[in-house]
């Protein structure tokens, strides 16, 4: 049986790991890879890095850090961030990325989904949506949840769909950050329009969230940071839990 | 030993040098008939289209080459899909080492099928060390149906061929470069096969 997956997302700036991780056995706490390692063994699904640097350089010392995740990590991992043309994504996925995710640059120009399927397929390509709700309707917004867009999320989510995208990493800006659970409601009905899989992402504090988003949210995979990497929650206990109660997972 | 990977422009390569070097060996790329052919081992990678991928076999004469091979050869996601007889993503004549037609998802699931799932009736020496119903990751719209040439078993709403032998030849339907240790060990048992 397909297993649900969780995935802990690393956020990278300049090559490094930006928020504080509290991993006492970590010899370098900033290096993604040895991060990286460390959620593998411990049961991680899959990895998302997701570059927030706006350098120069950004493109380089993104590529050498996929190198050298790919050379030690033996799962599954996604880069996003400020990916907007093929050459892009083909540096990336030579390196040894398994999936790109894009997200502003689609919105932009929706036609990139298209192309980028059309050369690397869709196996590979997640489209990632931020949206918050304004006046009870569900925008898309841009920038890391900055700009909003007049884009309806299940609207764009079904033409990502339709463009070929393998896979759907949804963010809810409203809970983003407040550890209060994920946006199911949004979830189901988002899993309901597509027949493509749905990451789960903002807002995870405990585990009966992920629990939750597993039932009532639909989801087919969760994302989180925080409760990762400040060891709020162990991702093999997680799983545990989340066995418990007949969800399937990988243990 | 000399582990070449075919070298037609397909995807993630990289990840399997990687995952051959943590074994520790070295692979080399290429598209050289001469240099396959040299090869103690083959391994067949592929992702992305069926139709796409075969054109470029096609264009290096690499179609008529993986057939006659007689080291052990491992296709590996589409790889395994090109051989079999044939695809119906982009109605694909595929190399006709798997006797099997490659058929696109159908049974109300999400597709692409994403994620870790079970392999189970495990039967060849390329699953010694490795538990039935381990888990192993995959990233598939179209799958092999049963056939005789069965090795695994996986269940997506169908159960389809998470792998296929036949002789020399060998394919898996998932990423054991991807696939944790399991996946480790998968690939480690094909690289000690005579």
């Amino acid at each position: 049986m397909l297993t649900k997956r969780i995935i802990p997302c690393l956020d990278i700036k300049d090559g490094r790991t930006v928020k504080g991780v509290n991993f006492v056995e970590l010899r370098d706490a900033g290096d993604p890879v040895e991060l990286a390692g460390i959620y593998a063994q411990e049961g991680a699904d899959e990895l998302v890095f997701l570059d927030i640097s706006a350098t120069e350089e950004k493109r380089k010392t993104l590529a050498e850090l996929v190198l050298r995740v790919a050379e030690k990590v033996n799962i599954p991992f996604t880069v996003g961030g400020g990916i907007s043309s093929i050459e892009d994504v083909d540096m990336l996925l030579k390196c040894g990325a398994d999936k790109i995710s894009i997200n502003s640059s689609a919105v932009k120009d929706p036609q990139l989904i298209n192309d980028l399927v059309a050369k690397f397929g869709s196996q590979c390509i997640v489209v990632a949506i931020d949206a918050k709700q304004v006046d009870g309707r569900w925008k898309v917004h841009l920038v890391g949840g900055k700009v909003p867009t007049e884009l309806d999320l299940f609207e764009w989510a079904k033409e990502v769909e339709q463009r070929g995208a393998g896979e759907i990493l949804f963010t809810s800006m409203d809970h983003d950050g407040t550890k209060n659970g994920f946006a199911n409601k949004a979830l189901t009905k988002l899993s309901s329009l597509v027949n493509i899989p749905i990451i789960a992402s903002g807002g995870a504090g405990t585990k009966q969230h992920f629990i939750d988003t597993f039932i009532n949210g639909k989801a087919d995979a969760a994302l989180a940071a925080s409760v990762f990497h400040f060891k709020e929650m162990e991702i093999r206990d997680l799983k545990e839990e989340l066995k418990k109660n007949k969800i399937p997972v990988r243990l | 030993m000399k582990i070449v990977i075919i070298d037609y422009g397909a995807g993630n390569i990289q990840s399997i040098q990687f995952a051959v070097q943590r074994l520790g060996y070295q692979s080399v790329l290429s598209s050289d008939p001469e240099e396959i052919k040299s090869a103690d081992k083959v391994i067949f990678p592929g992702v992305g289209e069926a139709s796409s991928a075969m054109s470029k076999l096609r264009a290096t004469d690499i179609d008529s080459l993986i057939p006659e091979l007689k080291q052990p050869v491992l296709g590996i996601c589409l790889g395994m899909q090109l051989m079999c007889n044939s695809s119906e993503e982009g109605n694909t004549k595929g190399l006709g080492i798997f006797d099997v037609n490659v058929l696109k998802f159908n049974s109300g699931m999400k597709v692409p099928q994403i994620g870790w799932n079970q392999i189970y009736d495990l039967k060849s020496q390329l699953f010694d060390g490795v538990g039935d119903n381990e888990y192993m990751y995959l990233v598939h719209s179209f799958y092999a149906p049963l056939c005789k040439e069965t090795i695994a078993k996986t269940d997506y709403g169908v159960v389809y061929s998470s792998a296929l032998q036949k002789d020399n030849f060998y394919g898996v339907q998932f990423h054991p470069e991807k696939s944790s240790d399991a996946g480790a060990q998968i690939l480690k048992d094909f690289l000690a096969l005579s």
